[in-house]
């Protein structure tokens, strides 16, 4: 883009080529400059995902496999909104969105708190709660597959050695149990990350407030519930949002756990939309679980800008 | 002082940092640990917490049972930089355009970038294999490299430009009054300024890139030679029989490049973050 600049300038020292250069560049609109700017990574977007978006939904009309497509119309959706089995799915994918997300907050607003305390070997500790967040989720999760099994895991054996049970379990082997360990183990994902934004969130809130309040004789309690969460509220809003998205979303944890069971324990819409749409190359009922997902996370996601704004409001972060 | 505590607060708070990097690194252990076992010690019931045929045998028999490791553990970081690299090319000039100018469909087209935060590839699969395949792009590293940008471009640009809208205008205004072009002044004056934020966004893309390797590499490609090492990984699976205590110690080994990266670029990325990243 350098020749935009300079094509028309006389070779006349530097200065002057800026300027030329200057004048000819202003020429140019904002608005203009500005799409040259983003136009690259919208039209990657559009040809990765806009496009198969698009033909995602076209699908969900269709009925659709290995052998060709047929027209449909609503079928597909008719299909699951009668499906009891299908509204089950969604009810327990709230559920394990709520019920885990709530632990990565709470453990990352302690985590957070421990790791902001001013201690020798904290940033050891900064660093020693970071892996599970920057290895691969499937790497993870090979460790966590270990960690469940009922004759070779240290869970299991310790409970064993304690009484608790008098023969190995299995965690992924029960309905219940494999859908809290699954969750367990998502969580032990997602805490990091959660807990290094609201470190450093923590750390942006200045010092003399602090100071102030310990003059007059507040307790660390009270500091800590007047004074850290109103003011890092705000990232407590956006990650529990951005957070709630990845957990929806979850499916290589759940997949490699337990694929979905036992006895679809711990299918999620993401983990039954892969199922149907790759396992089985029902393409067509796939899309419109596919479908499904995106308006039930877009709805999501209006709430999200919502409260953000009535947050950012009430708190006033700038 | 304020930030002085009681013995007893500190043995508290040494005691909740324990519990919580118990949670935190016991599958790692645990992995070290079945890492050390022979393979017929791993299947021995009873549980047993130590015994003496402890060895690092595993360290140096994985090589021989999957030879291509050292390149799977290759392709991971390369593909994962590559996707930074690309990621960052889209990401600067149009964080750039959302932290600094004012043009149509502004706020709409940033609403469509984050949308996209809502999808995984996982939804995508089908349609994205077609659209690889037209392009010729199956079973190559592109295959890996290119649905991972496409999906690490929203956050690289929300990040960044939370960033960029830090740093303070007058700079800019000068080097406009001085007669450099919009262009000369993103690249000369905003870039340099930008450089910390640049790492920040950038080791959170990387570490983006490299966690989410999985699922694409077993979709869209077949060649073996191309998988990253989550992929790579399973291979320990299938063949006579499962060799569990390698497969632990090819993965941690695996991960211990990207660690020792990590070590080196995560006083950056908190101190960063601080830097307002998260204000938003």
């Amino acid at each position: 883009m350098g020749e935009l600049m300079t094509e028309t300038t006389p070779a006349s020292g530097h200065t002057a080529a800026l300027q030329a250069a200057g004048k000819k560049a202003k020429s140019l609109p904002e608005a203009v400059f500005a799409w040259m700017l983003v136009g690259p990574a919208m039209l990657f977007i559009a040809v990765i995902v806009a496009w198969p978006l698009a033909e995602t939904i076209r699908l969900s009309f269709m009925e659709a496999g290995l052998g060709g497509e047929e027209y449909v119309g609503l079928a597909n959706y008719q299909e699951l909104a009668e499906s009891r089995r299908f509204h089950q799915t969604i009810i327990r994918t709230f559920y394990w969105m709520f019920l885990s997300v709530a632990l990565k907050l709470v453990l990352g607003l302690i985590g957070a708190t421990l790791l902001n305390a001013a201690i020798p070997g904290r940033g050891l500790f900064r660093v020693l709660v970071m892996p599970p967040w920057i290895i691969p989720m499937a790497i993870g999760m090979i460790g966590w597959l270990w960690l469940y099994n009922g004759y070779f895991g240290v869970l299991s054996g310790t409970m064993m050695s304690l009484g608790i049970t008098d023969k190995p379990f299995e965690f992924l082997a029960y309905k219940n149990s494999a859908f809290y360990s699954a969750v367990v183990a998502d969580v032990w994902v997602g805490t990091p990350m959660v807990t290094l934004f609201f470190l450093a969130a923590m750390q942006g809130v200045s010092r003399d407030l602090y100071e102030a309040a310990w003059v007059d004789g507040a307790g660390r309690w009270y500091r800590f519930r007047r004074i850290t969460i109103p003011q890092i509220m705000p990232v407590i809003v956006s990650m529990s949002l951005l957070s709630a998205i990845f957990t929806f979303n979850s499916f290589e944890i759940i997949w490699i756990l337990t694929e979905g069971g036992p006895r679809g324990a711990t299918t999620t819409l993401i983990v039954d939309t892969y199922k149907t749409a790759i396992s089985n190359f029902k393409f067509g009922e796939g899309s419109a679980r596919a479908v499904i997902i995106v308006i039930l996370l877009g709805l999501f996601s209006l709430i999200y800008l919502n409260v953000l704004k009535y947050v950012n409001r009430k708190y006033g972060t700038r | 002082m304020m930030d002085k505590y009681t013995k007893l607060q500190m043995v508290g708070i040494y005691a909740a940092i324990t519990v919580f990097l118990i949670f935190i690194l016991l599958p790692f252990f645990e992995m070290f640990m079945a890492s050390l076992r022979p393979l017929e010690h791993l299947f021995r019931s009873p549980y047993q917490f130590w015994s003496d045929d402890f060895s690092f045998q595993a360290y140096s028999d994985m090589w021989e049972t999957v030879p291509l490791l050292g390149r799977y553990i290759f392709n991971s970081v390369f593909i994962a930089t590559a996707v930074t690299l690309i990621t960052m090319v889209f990401v600067v000039p149009a964080a750039y355009a959302y932290a600094r100018l004012d043009f149509p469909f502004k706020n709409g087209s940033l609403a469509i970038f984050l949308g996209v935060n809502m999808f995984t590839g996982a939804v995508l699969l089908i349609p994205l294999y077609r659209v690889l395949r037209s392009m010729g792009l199956l079973n190559t590293y592109w295959a890996m490299i290119v649905p991972g940008v496409a999906f690490l471009i929203p956050t690289g640009i929300w990040l960044l430009r939370s960033y960029l809208e830090k740093i303070p205008r007058e700079l800019e205004e000068a080097a406009f009054v001085d007669g450099a072009s919009r262009m000369y002044t993103l690249r000369r004056v905003v870039l340099p300024l930008a450089t910390p934020g640049l790492i920040v966004v950038g080791t959170a893309v990387f570490i983006g890139a490299y966690a989410q390797q999985f699922l694409f590499a077993i979709t869209f490609n077949q060649q073996r030679e191309l998988q990253p090492l989550p992929a790579g990984l399973f291979e320990f699976i299938g063949y006579q029989d499962v060799t569990w205590n390698q497969m632990m110690a090819a993965a941690l080994t695996g991960i211990l490049p990207v660690m020792l990266i990590f070590l080196f670029l995560q006083k950056y990325l908190v101190a960063g973050l601080t830097a307002g990243a998260v204000k938003e």
